[in-house]
Order: structure tokens, then C-alpha cells, then sequence
């Protein structure tokens, strides 16, 4: 066609239209998404059965975590939604440069995200909060606690390595955006990883109330 | 059947209504409420889920077939959660009816 860059992905052969393609994209990639549910739910699961037996010690768990740099990493988090979102818009009307300025922005906040947990977790390094032979608590019901720690690192720990592998991705969706593989019929990857960064987003949505916020209203 | 472009504008105002609900969580995370906070905060927090599920991921305006797969996606997570606990809480019951039996 003229005039549109020879870098652009079209039709694959075995669809019938656009529309078609596009509707199996979305779809396989929310069939994998439903996959990731039932991934951290077995993990959301394991909190619920632990707190809804040691709920005094997830508390005093919980008082140990930073709610300031929780508050601001949510905010981080919703703030990259909104400029994936906005990526996609952009590759959906044909902005080939705002597809790739929206993603770097996107994978900036993201960085800012990993970045702010690093101080989380080396905080929990030096308390001697991290589950293991150098777990060390003075007050009561200490393998309650651990095992608070226990989850709140499996979870934001699986949480981190999905933004990890979620900028990967996107540094690679930048590069294919700058050289005009995104066209409004064929930007599917663009939506693809954007449905990915915000089932992320989600998960952290829960995560923050779960581990930072239960049990704030509880003197301890 | 083209692709429905949600507006920036719409983008935005979902972005601010996370950011308000987000502030709103924190507060009421302070409060004395017993059970209730609990379920403010889950309240929220599903909220605020469906506000990125229905409006980002662009599920409001998907076909109906990536809906139906979106529902059960959260359905048998409700399972998992609901007969694992139905198992839980419900242990020290049936401890008790049989030392009465």
C-alpha cells in the first residue's frame, strides 16, 4: 500500500478480516490472563486461610510495612495504566510517535515502581524481617508474623517479576512502534501487552489493601 | 464491526477516580470501623478492579464471548477462595457436634 511503512503488520493468511484478527488477539490474551487469576489466586487463597486464623499477627505484620511508600507506589502504578492505556488509544488512531513516547513513559513509571520496592526490601533486609534464619521478632506470636512476611514476599516478589517481565516486553513493543509496525486495523500487540500491565496493575490494587492497609486500625 | 476507541478523556477521569478511591482506601484504613474495614477495603479495592477491567482493558465495549471469558475467569477464582474457606472456617464446628454427639 502507499504511502504506509513496509514494517507494517498486516493480515496473517489465516483470518478472514482485521476484526477477525484482532478478536482472536484480545481473546487468547485474556484466556491466558484468566490462566494468571487462578495463578496469584492460589496465592490470595494462602493469605486468606493464614489471616483468617493468625489475624492478630498479620497486623502486627503489617504495622511493619511502609503505607507512606505503599500509598505512593499504588499511584505510580495507576499512573502507568493510564499512560499503557493511552498507548493504546495512540496506536489505535495512528500516532506512531505518541505510541512510542506513551510506552517509555509507561516503562519509566514502572522502573520508579521496582525502584521504590528495592528500599522496601532492603528496609526488611536490615530489620531482620525476611523469612529464614535471620528472621528475628521480639514481640509475640513471632511465626505468625514470619509467616506474614513469608507471603508478603511471595507475593509482591511474583508481582515484581510480572513488571519485570512486563517492561521487557514493552521495550520491545517500543522498538517494533518506532520502526511503524502498528497500523488502527493491526496493533494488537500493543493492546496485548497493555491488557498484561494492567491485569498487573490489578493485582497491586489488592495487594495494597491486603498487606498495608488490614489491620492499620489496630493498636499495637 | 471496527474497534470502539475509548476516548482520552474518559482515560482520564478513570485515572483520577483510581487515584480518589486510592486516597479514600488509605483514610479509611485508620478509622475504627471492626469487620467493616475489611470490607471497605475489599469494596474498594473490587471497585476499583472493575473500573480498570471495564474501562482500560476495554472489556466494557469486548465481545460478548471475551466477557464470558473474563466472568469465569473471576468466578473460579471465587471458587477456589469459597470452598477453601467453606472447608476452614467451618473445621471447629464439626469438632464440636461431635464431642456433643
Amino acid at each position: 500500500m502507499q504511502g504506509e511503512s513496509n514494517e507494517a503488520w498486516g493480515l496473517a493468511h489465516h483470518f478472514d478480516s482485521y476484526d477477525q484478527q484482532r478478536e482472536a488477539s484480545y481473546l487468547g490474551m485474556w484466556v491466558f490472563l484468566v490462566t494468571e487469576i487462578m495463578f496469584f489466586g492460589g496465592l490470595f487463597t494462602a493469605y486468606i486461610v493464614y489471616r483468617s486464623s493468625q489475624g492478630a499477627a498479620f497486623a502486627l505484620g503489617s504495622h511493619e510495612l511502609d503505607i507512606t511508600l505503599g500509598a505512593i507506589n499504588t499511584a505510580v502504578l495507576i499512573g502507568s495504566s493510564l499512560t499503557m492505556a493511552l498507548a493504546v488509544w495512540a496506536a489505535q488512531t495512528g500516532r506512531r510517535k505518541a505510541i512510542v513516547g506513551f510506552i517509555l513513559a509507561t516503562i519509566l513509571l514502572g522502573g520508579v515502581f521496582l525502584g521504590i520496592k528495592v528500599v522496601e526490601y532492603s528496609a526488611k533486609f536490615e530489620h531482620h524481617l525476611v523469612p529464614g534464619p535471620n528472621f528475628h521478632w521480639n514481640g509475640p506470636e513471632a511465626s505468625g508474623v514470619e509467616m506474614f512476611f513469608n507471603l508478603y514476599f511471595l507475593m509482591t516478589g511474583l508481582h515484581a517479576a510480572h513488571m519485570v517481565i512486563g517492561i521487557g516486553i514493552l521495550l520491545v513493543v517500543a522498538v517494533l512502534a518506532w520502526r511503524g509496525a502498528f497500523t488502527p486495523e493491526n496493533h494488537n500487540l500493543v493492546e496485548g501487552v497493555g491488557l498484561y500491565w494492567h491485569f498487573v496493575d490489578i493485582v497491586w490494587i489488592f495487594l495494597f489493601p491486603l498487606l498495608y492497609l488490614l489491620g492499620r486500625n489496630i493498636q499495637v | 464491526m471496527s474497534e470502539y476507541i475509548t476516548s482520552v478523556r474518559t482515560y482520564l477521569f478513570i485515572f483520577l477516580a483510581l487515584m480518589v478511591l486510592t486516597v479514600i482506601t488509605v483514610a479509611v484504613a485508620f478509622l475504627h470501623l471492626g469487620p467493616l474495614n475489611d470490607i471497605a477495603a475489599m469494596g474498594i479495592a473490587i471497585t476499583k478492579a472493575c473500573l480498570v477491567i471495564l474501562y482500560f482493558m476495554h472489556v466494557r465495549h469486548s465481545s460478548r464471548l471475551t466477557k464470558v471469558v473474563v466472568v469465569a475467569g473471576f468466578l473460579w477464582l471465587l471458587f477456589l477462595i469459597g470452598f477453601t474457606m467453606s472447608d476452614y472456617l467451618t473445621r471447629g464446628l464439626i469438632s464440636m457436634q461431635s464431642t456433643i454427639g
